[in-house]
């Protein structure tokens, strides 16, 4: 199969929607932008031009609801936040008139709001413009909260997206831009709420979302080596989340380790431990340990940065704690997104 | 209907009845509705119209079948204005699986995709984006329709009033903003919470065409929404009404209403646009006794039955509770 980065994937996803589907457009601050968010917006400029990707002012509060009115008569916005912290302005129309359209107004139809949000870190981003905001939105019933790692799953799951009659939020960590991976040529859907195993092994299961997955894969490969079988779960989506597939796991290996970019309280992590506990209450040889951000504020400061954000060597030293497994030499393993250079 | 600036003779009688007629009828719904909330008939919240009927008749004249409608949370009027039928609201007052929103919208979210009628809305100034967003599909698919929303003098406090209009005249879209000033958000005086209390000005400031109306006076609101709405499918851009109102109710059932004089209620009812309306009919020979009992006859028919169906009406099963979150079949 061909390959392409993640952001090319995206904009495919975007233009072969917009041709297939005319009731489909963009709308977003910047997506006009030569630059087009990332790259993912600027084919869909270039093919459909300005009267379908439309440039938002910074008016996010009424934009969310604008997306709505107009999904509510049958058009498909997709909508596109260059930071996810901007999405706090969106809530009211995201979570009070979006995720409960179908069901307060009695089953009329959905309103079928495609988001898409980019998060990040590095580069002295600081508190209020690095957040991965999945967990806020995971928790609201009518919505649909995806979390793409890989370059295909970028693409399936917003074709998906743009294909299902629910409000959706898609969150894009920016590190994973120019990561490349094997991409379909067509349009092909990947439904939501179902995981992947990413590496297989039976002596610890880590189950992850986003770019965690990539960290968790940089720690499998490092512990392979030392003989020791890491099992990594990309949850893929958030909301619905695949129970299945991370209590089999969970079964077979009986150590349970949650990478997440959000934080540990009521977040992603909590969820996958409750989901455990409730189904698997003896399965557990030892606690669960979850593997988040500290709980404060992203902060400026270089080293502090570095010290905030989870990362392969704290996953590989959660594996080897619960394995009872003595030390692994963690010199020269930077972060996955160590290398992206912005834009930011 | 022509604009009397025009044509002033050309208001055809049994028009300016039917006014009336609609008026009265929101007007016996909701006291009925008073009456049922009194004896736990219905549950939640109930926010009453009484005093506005005007407003949503004499917009809702002027649009026409193909328009959007947005409501508020003060919605019973609106809907049935719009032509929700009684027994569908009454319904969903009760909380009943025939509810125009199965019961599980309330009072607060009436909802009628049918006749474009794009639901209460809970939220201060949660409908205006919804309006903008209504006229920028049609706009975008080609149809040259009109989207209407109400909102209240409390959702200019509202960031998202003022993102809206400048919106909605940045991208000239088809939207009529129907302001219901009527002089307090909940129980804060416009002047209270205003620094600029000319709403009407406020709105121009963003580029809308926009003027104040008598909102008491069903005939000046059924002119100007005329009016308006030529202008606004005529692609002349979008346009704001403040419609100068009053409600004769305390805000909800639970407001003791002590924040305002009685007095000044008092006086606001001397203007209560039915009662304005009817003597005006009277007074030219327009409406005789006969003819008005007549119409609160068939009205009282009408809600009888609404309520009679409402009370017999089925609730959904509770096994259904967690149905309708999402789609049930994708496409």
């Amino acid at each position: 199969m061909r390959e392409l980065r993640y952001c090319e994937a995206i904009s495919e996803a975007i233009v072969q929607c917009m041709a297939e589907d005319p009731s489909i457009f963009v709308a977003g601050e910047g997506v006009d932008d030569p630059v087009g968010t990332h790259g993912t917006t600027k084919e869909a400029t270039r093919l459909f031009g300005r009267s379908r990707v439309l440039d938002l002012p910074n008016s996010e509060n009424a934009c969310a609801g604008v997306a709505v009115g107009a999904a509510a008569q049958g058009m498909r916005p997709l909508v596109v936040y260059t930071r996810q912290d901007f999405m706090f302005l969106a809530m009211d129309a995201v979570v009070n008139l979006a995720a409960k359209w179908r069901y307060m107004y009695g089953n009329k139809g959905g309103v079928p709001v495609v988001t898409r949000a980019v998060v990040g870190r590095g580069w002295g981003q600081g508190a209020t413009h690095s957040q991965s905001l999945h967990s806020v939105f995971g928790h609201f019933p009518g919505l649909y909260v995806a979390t793409p790692a890989s370059p295909a799953d970028a693409k399936g799951l917003l074709v998906q997206a743009l294909r299902l009659d629910t409000p959706t939020v898609l969150v894009e960590n920016r590190g994973l831009y120019q990561l490349t991976g094997p991409v379909p040529e067509e349009a092909v859907p990947i439904p939501f709420g179902r995981g992947r195993i990413a590496r297989h092994g039976s002596d610890v299961t880590v189950v992850a979302a986003s770019l965690m997955v990539h960290e968790a894969e940089r720690a499998a490969d490092l512990l392979a080596g030392q003989g020791i079988g890491v099992e990594v779960i990309d949850i893929r989506s958030i909301r619905p989340l695949d129970e299945t597939i991370v209590c089999e796991s969970v079964a077979r290996t009986g150590r349970l380790v949650v990478a997440d970019t959000s934080w540990a309280r009521y977040g992603f992590s909590a969820e996958v431990a409750a989901v455990v506990a409730e189904n698997l209450p003896g399965a557990l040889r030892k606690p669960v340990r979850r593997l988040t951000l500290p709980d404060c504020p992203a902060p400026v400061s270089m080293p502090l940065e570095q010290a905030f954000h989870p990362n392969a060597g704290r996953i590989v030293e959660a594996c080897l704690d619960l394995l009872d497994g003595g030390e692994v030499e963690l010199s020269a393993f930077d972060d996955v997104a160590s290398g992206v250079v912005g834009p930011y | 209907m022509s604009s009397t600036e025009t044509q002033p003779e050309d208001t055809p009688i049994d028009h300016r009845t039917d006014l009336l007629r609609q008026m009265l009828r929101i007007r016996r719904f909701e006291e009925r509705c008073a009456e049922l909330y009194s004896a736990s008939k219905i549950r939640g919240f109930l926010h009453l119209y009484v005093g506005e009927e005007a407003v949503a008749v004499g917009v809702t004249h002027a649009l026409s079948e193909d328009d959007a409608l947005v409501s508020t949370y003060r919605d019973h009027g609106h809907a049935l204005a719009r032509g929700v039928p009684m027994d569908a609201v009454m319904a969903e007052m009760y909380g009943k699986a025939t509810g125009c929103s199965r019961g599980r919208g309330g009072s607060m979210h009436l909802f009628d995709v049918r006749r474009r009628f794009y639901g209460g809305n809970a939220i201060v100034a949660g409908g205006l984006p919804l309006s903008v967003g209504l006229a920028l599909g049609d706009v975008m698919s080609g149809r040259r329709r009109v989207s209407a929303c109400f909102f209240g003098d409390g959702a200019v406090a509202e960031g998202e009033f003022h993102e809206c209009l400048n919106l909605a005249a940045l991208w000239q879209l088809p939207v009529l903003f129907c302001c219901e000033n009527n002089l307090y958000a909940m129980g804060t005086a416009l002047n209270q919470a205003q620094a600029v209390t000319d709403l009407a000005l406020r709105a121009s400031s963003y580029g809308l065409t926009s003027w104040p109306v008598d909102g008491m006076d069903v005939i000046a609101v059924a002119e100007a929404a005329q009016r308006a709405v030529e202008g606004v499918r005529a692609g002349a851009g979008p346009c704001f009404l403040e419609l100068r109102t009053y409600r004769f109710r305390a805000h909800s059932m639970y407001d003791p209403d002590r924040y305002r004089d009685k007095e000044e209620i008092e006086r606001w009812k001397q203007r209560d646009p039915i009662d304005g309306l009817a003597a005006d009919l009277r007074a030219h020979g327009e409406l005789t006794d006969d003819e008005l009992s007549g119409i609160e006859e068939g009205i009282k028919k009408e809600l009888d039955q609404a309520v009679a169906m409402a009370e017999t009406a089925p609730v959904e099963p509770v096994e259904d509770l967690t149905r309708f979150v999402y789609a049930e079949r994708p496409r």
